[in-house]
């Protein structure tokens, strides 16, 4: 084999496999942006997957059966979206201590996804998921082609989201909002800004855009659900965001870092190079560890009230 | 704290746990589940017989280790959440000392092997309270990883070099362990049942703890650090280093519920041995409000919740999956409770609010009430 057909191979697969990472982390980057820390973006991303798989299973001999896969998608988005909303009464409203609140989350979703999995489904069931949509032209070119330009819709609409929450969170009054909620609550809340109603549309958006990684990885990337479908990719979203010092471009670095080294696993398997599996599932964890502990300095960038409730009652 | 006062914190506490369980009478209805029925099968089934007591109490023992461990770190300011797989650690290195060393007498084996057990757990939890205390890296994510990879390393070892023989030669390939030296099998409480020694070991460990936290400079240290770190480096207390401390012992604890559960349910590494206990051992902490003494109840408690959930799956066919629903919106609603009650201007807004609800002649003699 080629080492060009090698790389090609390596890179093709890597984009589709960063784009629940990337969806999810874009998401996670407006709720730290905006002050919350989600830790239960991966419950919201089990959700997210169990709809995006549910509704066209449900719908697949009616007379929607078409619009299946458009519907699961919608029905993703809405129930993260809710989870960000149910999020946000914890700790917006309630003010409780983000990560602990963060894992309850985590333990709903992905339980419930599971309790609501075995009792409609059952057993393992594949859907016939997303298909591929190769764009005009764009996907004939040589390598480039195949790389970036031949897979499903949310591939594009993904990578497409990384400029749109730039302009979103850089250049709209309400990325100014979501910017000096999260990091100064008490000079926004004196400028007249609703700490506490940004917070909840950040984290309202942030949720619907895990629900959409979520999706994703049932309609598009396994084209079926089970309990460990997610597999954390929900925290290791949570850590590409301190990675990619929260802007989207750099999170999108991430996310393609990650799933390089992921297909580049894969990818040795493929080829014959022996090694336990066992071990290359772990990678990419011990990765986040790693990229956790070299991100250290980029905190001074971050949102600096990253984390803490805020009260507007509180005198000092 | 008055009496007045602890009434009131219960009812608020009460009160949110109304709203979880009503939460989850939802999801019961929308599987087709009536949700007293449930709930009457969960609280109760299990405690019908001596026989299911027994197996409440074998359930209650590792969520009461790893749930002490979980105190221990939350007091200090750090979040385990790595139990799942400071577990898994314990249960490797147990099973490796007693494998290795099958002719040794009880008397020194067993304690050996616990104590390895609980050595490999603090090791797998020190990992990252360094890694929080020397790197900042936010010891929630680290632990959630190790969780991972330490799940990964249990399953490569359970399939490949500790495998257990037999199982080749048989050819039925489950992966498990060699069965444990009888040295080192902890002796069973009532006879006929699961119920293990193990359990008296957990209770001395609870009180061990609160003589830690409370009676003990270390303790009072910890606890600083986790109440208000700034004003404890002030103090003079390397905030840092009772960080790593607090994990070593959050993973020692966790790691010790690990060689407890294989020398004393299991008796051979198997997979799957942790089955949620880590997980569960943070609810079960902070439904104790993190004070050994109501840990010793909360434990027995969810022991009740996970048994009566399995029963619900062979009864009322609700899935056992259901048991992670109920503690993830029991931590939201704990959580929520919690910093409700911190927080004086919110409890007056909600009195204003009630007062509002209720009918004229009524709040006029609640309202001359300060």
């Amino acid at each position: 084999m080629s080492a060009s057909l090698m790389i090609f191979n390596v890179l093709s697969l890597a984009v589709p496999f960063s784009v629940a990472i990337l969806l999810a982390a874009l998401g996670e980057n407006f709720n730290q942006r905006a002050g919350v820390f989600n830790l239960g973006c991966d419950g919201i991303m089990c959700m997210g997957a169990f709809l995006g798989f549910m509704v066209p299973f449900t719908l697949k001999a009616g007379p929607l059966a078409a619009y299946g896969n458009l519907l699961g998608v919608l029905g993703a988005v809405a129930v993260g979206g809710l989870l960000g909303l149910l999020f946000a009464l914890v700790t917006v409203t309630f003010r409780a201590s983000q990560g602990i609140a963060g894992i309850g989350l985590q333990m709903l979703g992905w339980g419930l996804s599971g309790t609501l999995f075995r009792h409609f489904v059952g057993g393992v069931t594949g859907v016939e998921g997303i298909p591929t949509m190769p764009i005009p032209f764009l996907s004939k070119i040589p390598f480039l082609g195949g790389v970036l330009f031949s897979h499903t819709p949310l591939v594009y609409l993904a990578f497409l989201m990384v400029p749109v929450s730039w302009f979103l969170l850089y250049k709209t009054p309400w990325g100014l909002k979501v910017r000096a909620v999260g990091t100064h609550p008490r000079a926004a809340d004196t400028m007249g800004i609703n700490v506490n109603r940004t917070r909840y549309q950040a984290l309202m958006l942030g949720g619907a855009m895990a629900g959409l990684a979520g999706a994703y990885l049932s309609l598009a990337q396994a084209k079926m659900f089970s309990d460990d479908l997610v597999a954390g990719r929900g925290f290791i979203a949570v850590a590409l965001v301190y990675f990619g010092r929260w802007s989207p471009l750099g999170i999108m670095g991430g996310a393609l870092l990650f799933s390089i080294a992921q297909s580049f696993q894969l990818s040795m398997q493929v080829w014959g190079i022996k090694f336990p599996y066992e071990f290359a599932v772990m990678l990419p964890y011990v990765l986040v560890i790693v990229v956790l502990a070299l991100a250290r300095k980029a905190r001074q960038l971050g949102p600096t009230e990253l984390g803490k409730p805020y009260n507007r009652e509180m005198r000092f | 704290m008055n009496k007045q006062k602890v009434v009131y914190a219960g009812t608020v506490i009460v009160t949110f746990s109304f709203i979880a369980a009503l939460l989850v009478a939802l999801v019961l209805l929308a599987i087709g589940a009536s949700p007293l029925q449930t709930f009457k099968t969960i609280l109760t089934g299990p405690l019908s017989d001596v026989f299911g007591v027994t197996e409440v109490l074998v359930r209650s023992v590792p969520l009461l280790l790893v749930g002490l461990g979980i105190a221990i770190s939350f007091r200090s300011g750090i979040i385990n959440i790595g139990a799942e797989g400071q577990i898994q650690m314990g249960v490797i290195a147990s099973t490796a000392v007693a494998l290795a060393l099958p002719g040794l007498p009880r008397i020194y084996l067993l304690p050996l092997v616990l104590m390895a057990g609980a050595l490999a757990g603090a090791l797998w939890g020190g990992i990252a309270g360094w890694l929080r205390a020397r790197l900042q890296v936010n010891e929630i994510l680290s632990t959630v990883m190790l969780n991972y990879i330490a799940a990964q390393i249990y399953t490569y070892l359970l399939r490949g070099p500790m495998l257990d023989p037999n199982e080749l030669e048989m050819g039925s390939g489950t992966p498990q362990s060699m069965r444990l030296p009888d040295a080192v099998i902890l002796d069973y409480l009532v006879p006929g049942t699961r119920l293990h020694t193990g359990l008296i070991l957990a209770l001395v460990a609870a009180i061990l703890v609160w003589i830690l936290l409370w009676k003990t400079t270390l303790g009072f240290r910890m606890r600083a650090a986790g109440a208000g770190a700034k004003a404890a480096r002030y103090a003079g207390i390397p905030v840092e280093k009772y960080l790593v401390v607090a994990m070593l012992f959050a993973g020692g604890f966790a790691g010790l519920a690990g060689a407890v559960e294989v020398t004393g349910v299991h008796h051979r590494a198997i997979e799957g041995i942790s089955s949620g206990y880590g997980f569960a051992g943070i609810v079960v902490a902070l439904f104790g409000a993190l004070h050994p003494g109501g840990i010793i109840f909360s434990a027995a408690f969810f022991g009740v919740l996970l048994i009566g959930a399995d029963m619900t799956q062979r009864t009322a066919r609700v899935p056992a999956n259901m048991v992670l629903v109920l503690q993830g919106v029991i931590i939201l609603a704990i959580v929520s409770a919690q910093s409700f009650l911190r927080n004086p201007y919110a409890q007056e807004r909600l009195l204003r609010w009630l007062q509002g609800l209720l009918p004229a002649a009524l709040r006029s003699r609640r309202g001359a009430k300060p």
